[in-house]
This record gives C-alpha cells, structure tokens and sequence, in this order.
C-alpha cells in the first residue's frame, strides 16, 4: 500500500487546547484516578466472539483450499451479490495468515471473485464494520 | 458534451449563477475565482473573493437573489453579495470549533445550511432587527462530520449525509422566517431539529446526498461504494445497490426515476430506481470515449507486458474517460431535478465537464433513462 509520506505530526496536537472560547474549570475533579477494574476487563473479553470467529474462518479457508481449481469459477457464480462480498472478506482474511499452500488458491479465488464483484466488492471488504 | 480544464489543482467546490453564464469556483487554496463564459469555449477569470483563512469547502449560489455563500476549514462562512462591480463579504458566525465541509441555500434563500466536522449542522437566517446573520444548531444525533446537505423543496426539511455511515433528515422550521409547513411523506409534525427519517444498512460515509424533484425521494452514495435510495411514507424502505465501481462522491436526481451519480471512477454513471420492486438498478456508463486508432501491440510490448504485469492485454495506461482524475462534484445546469437537461462535473483533474442528457441517451443504445 502507498505510505504516506507526508508528516503528521499535526494529529498530535489536541485542537481544543487552543481554542480561544475553552473554558478553563478551576476546580480539577480528583476523583476520577480510578483505573478500569481488571476482573470486569477480562470477564469481558472472554465473552466476545474472538473464537467462534476464528474456528469459522479455519473452517472457510479448509473449504476454500479443498476446491479444484476448475470448479472455482462456477463456484463463484452460483454465488448473489451479499456472498460475493463475504467470500472476498473471508478470501482476505485468509491473505493476513498464509499458510502452506493457502495463498495461491486463494489468489486463484479473488481472481474469479473480482470478475464477479469488482473493485466494489474489495472497497466493501475495507470499509465493512463488521469482520469476519 | 464539452470538458474545460480551469487548472492543473483539484477543484475543491463549484457553484453556477442563475443564468449559467458564470461559474464560481475553488481552485484548492483559500479563495473564490469568478469566471465568466467568453463566447464558444472561453472563461476568463472576472473576480476573485480573498476572505477566508482555510481552504474553501462549499460554495452555494443563490440564484434569485444573486448571493454566494462560502464555507471554509477556517470554521467561518460569508455571504458575499454583488454591490456594484465588487463582490462585498459578511461574515457569518457558526460557533463551530472544526472545519465546515458543505453549505446549501434553502430553496426560498431565507435560510443557508451549513455541516462541518464539529458533528452539527448549523442553519443561518438574517436577522432583520440586527441586521446579522444568526445560527442554530442540529446536533443530535449526529456522531461523525456532515460531509453532505440538500433541501427538501418545502425549504424546511434538510438531507444530511454523515461520516457515522447515516443519511438523516431533519427539520430545520424557524419561526421567525416562516409560515408551518404542511405534512410531507416524510411526517407531520416538523419542530426545528426534529430527526425525520434515519437511514441503516450502508457501511460507508455518505458522500452525497440529493432529495428528489418532488421531495418524497432521497438518494444518497456512500463509501462502501453503494447507491440508496429511499422512498418517503409511514414505513420507509431503503433500496440499495452495491456496485462494482469505486466509491461514488456525487449524485443527483435527473428525473423521479434516475440518478446520475460520479465519483472516483472518473466518468458519470446512470443508475435507475424502481419503486414498485424497490430496486436500483446500474443503467449505463455516461462517458463517450473517444474512438482512437487501434494499432496493434509489437511482440516486444506483448512480453514486456507479460513480464511487468503478468498480463498479455492491451496496455491501458491512460484512462478513457473525459476527467482524468475522480469527479467531486455534480451539479444540475438545465432543467431541474425532476426534468435535467444537462449536468455538470468537476474533479480533481481541474476540469469542468457539461454534459447533455440528449445527447448521451441518443448515443447509448441501451440507456434509459425514464
């Protein structure tokens, strides 16, 4: 991907802190030094759904790999519109963790996929909210 | 269909005068060029409006009552009006703490819009007693920048597009300046700030906004490259379309049925909306490329082809289209929304394109445009 080459130091700076209307409280409220209590940190991250989305990608990515390359594209449209878009989620999910031979048929896949879905669906994959 | 390159820079904002003789743009810095149409294809450049401080975001102008009005990342507005031969700004104060990105005259021009990135639409009405341009805010429920505004036709009802992924409408009814409008599609009861319909389903900032020549329709792009639109009544239904092309940054309705929208794909495209089976439907591509000679590629270019790229096809460096860069903005120059005869593009390539709807439904075997 393009890297941005030009600084951006300007994100460090907090706007607000210059802006001629801030009120300025005189009192500070000490009260609020407490951290976040750490039982209820991992409490809460036990509940979300980290692992069942891993299982289902492991077991996307096995079903991906086990296609015959000729099989691929009539695979792919026998698929609507919604499904070509959560195959190109899954097909780029599958890239961030290569494994033995998973990125050549997957490249195979999002050739197939990209004459179906188009840039389109690649945008939707980066602008989803939510992953796979 | 005719293209005119202003400058080698983005074209940030355009906006026409009430005859279509002078167009008012940003040329990507802090000023406002006026250009003025020379006969055939000449602008010569007849006022230039030095106020702001930031880059100017939105320009609206005002087409009966001959006023422009700009907004810039200096977080102000100024209405400019014409005395004499000079362009005179005022200052509006829209007690905003970011940059305002869109402003819109409303229909009767007693009012202006204006969305910036402090998640607030601010309305501006003139105060007759103070003579001063006064501000009220929508804020709620606004999350993210308001990247987009259209009015309704009623010149109460206001389309926002925002960056938390939502299109609203919202009422912007002041009293002071006018009379309680009557029920639309959208509902009846229309205090100012009233949220009228909120939008769900799309994953993108919503670039564009643009409400339909009657008003009982809205359409909008968003970033996840995809077309809504949606029908106003007591349970609205957005229809949507994901297309295949790059995300869309303008769209505007030429009759009630189609849009033309345009965006980082470089050339406008139709899109036609079916309410009875609430779909949208991509109609056609909206650029006539020029027919060059098609010479045949050596086998030297053939392998290197294949070497670079890992492809034997004909080598597409240049692009086809009449912008060469993304189209930013799309403005309607003839006819209105309900009936457009020619529309007008701006991008990042510094051209201006004015392209007739006659013309390209004659050249378009399958374009129809309903």
């Amino acid at each position: 991907m393009a890297k941005n080459t030009l600084s951006s130091r300007f994100r460090k700076v907090d706007i607000d802190e210059y802006d001629e209307n801030k009120f300025v409280d005189e009192q500070e409220e000490a009260a609020e030094q407490q951290g976040p209590d750490e039982a209820e940190v991992d409490s809460l991250i036990r509940q979300y759904p980290l692992r069942e989305q891993e299982r289902a990608q492991g077991i996307v990515l096995k079903v991906l790999t086990s296609f015959r390359s000729s099989e691929i594209e009539q695979a792919v449209k026998s698929l609507d519109k919604n499904s070509v878009d959560l195959l190109m989620k899954y097909i780029y999910k599958g890239f961030e963790k290569p494994s033995d031979n998973s990125s050549a048929i997957l490249l195979q896949w999002h050739e197939k996929a990209f004459a179906v879905g188009g840039l389109g669906s690649i945008v939707r994959v980066l602008t989803a909210r939510k992953t796979v | 269909m005719s293209y005119y390159n202003f400058l080698l820079e983005p074209i940030s904002c355009h906006a026409w005068n009430k005859d279509r003789t002078q167009i008012a743009i940003c040329p990507n810095n802090h000023e406002v060029h006026i250009y003025k149409k020379e006969g055939g294809d000449k602008w010569l450049k007849i006022h230039e409006l030095k106020e702001h401080n930031g880059q100017v975001t939105g320009i609206d102008w005002a087409p009966e009552s001959n006023r422009i009005v700009t907004c810039g990342t200096d977080r102000n507005a100024y209405v400019w009006t014409l005395k004499g031969n000079v362009w005179r700004p005022t200052l509006v104060l829209l007690r905003i703490n970011r940059a305002a990105r869109c402003v819109k005259w409303s229909p009767k021009e007693n009012k202006f819009a204006v969305g910036s990135g402090s998640r607030l639409i601010s309305i501006c009405y003139f105060e007759q007693e103070n003579d001063w341009w006064v501000c009220k805010h929508i804020k709620k429920p606004i999350r993210s920048t308001v990247l987009s505004l259209d009015w309704h036709p009623n010149n109460v009802l206001l389309a926002a597009g925002s960056c938390d992924f939502k299109c609203r409408i919202f009422s912007t009814y002041i009293k002071e300046v006018e009379e309680k409008p009557s029920p639309t599609p959208w509902g009846s009861k229309m205090p100012f700030g009233e949220l009228m319909f909120e939008s769900s389903g799309t994953d993108g900032w919503v670039h564009s906004i643009c409400f339909s020549g009657s008003g009982g329709r809205v359409a909008w792009v968003s970033h996840d490259s995809t077309v809504a639109v949606a029908t106003g009544s007591k349970n609205t239904v957005i229809s949507s379309l994901r297309s295949e092309t790059l995300p869309l940054l303008g769209i505007t309705f030429i009759t009630e049925n189609s849009l033309v929208a345009a965006g980082h794909d470089c050339y406008p495209m139709l899109y036609v909306y079916d309410e009875g089976k609430s779909t949208v439907t991509f109609g056609g591509k909206l650029d006539i490329p020029k027919q060059n000679a098609q010479r045949g590629m050596t086998a030297r270019e053939r392998f290197q082809n294949l070497d670079k790229k890992a492809s034997s096809e004909t080598d597409k460096a240049t692009l086809e289209s009449v912008h060469k860069n993304s189209i930013s903005q799309i403005s309607i120059l003839e006819g209105d929304k309900s009936k457009c005869s020619k529309f007008c593009t701006t991008g990042m390539d510094g051209g201006m394109t004015i392209w007739d709807v006659k013309t390209l439904a004659s050249s378009m075997k399958d374009l129809k445009i309903i």
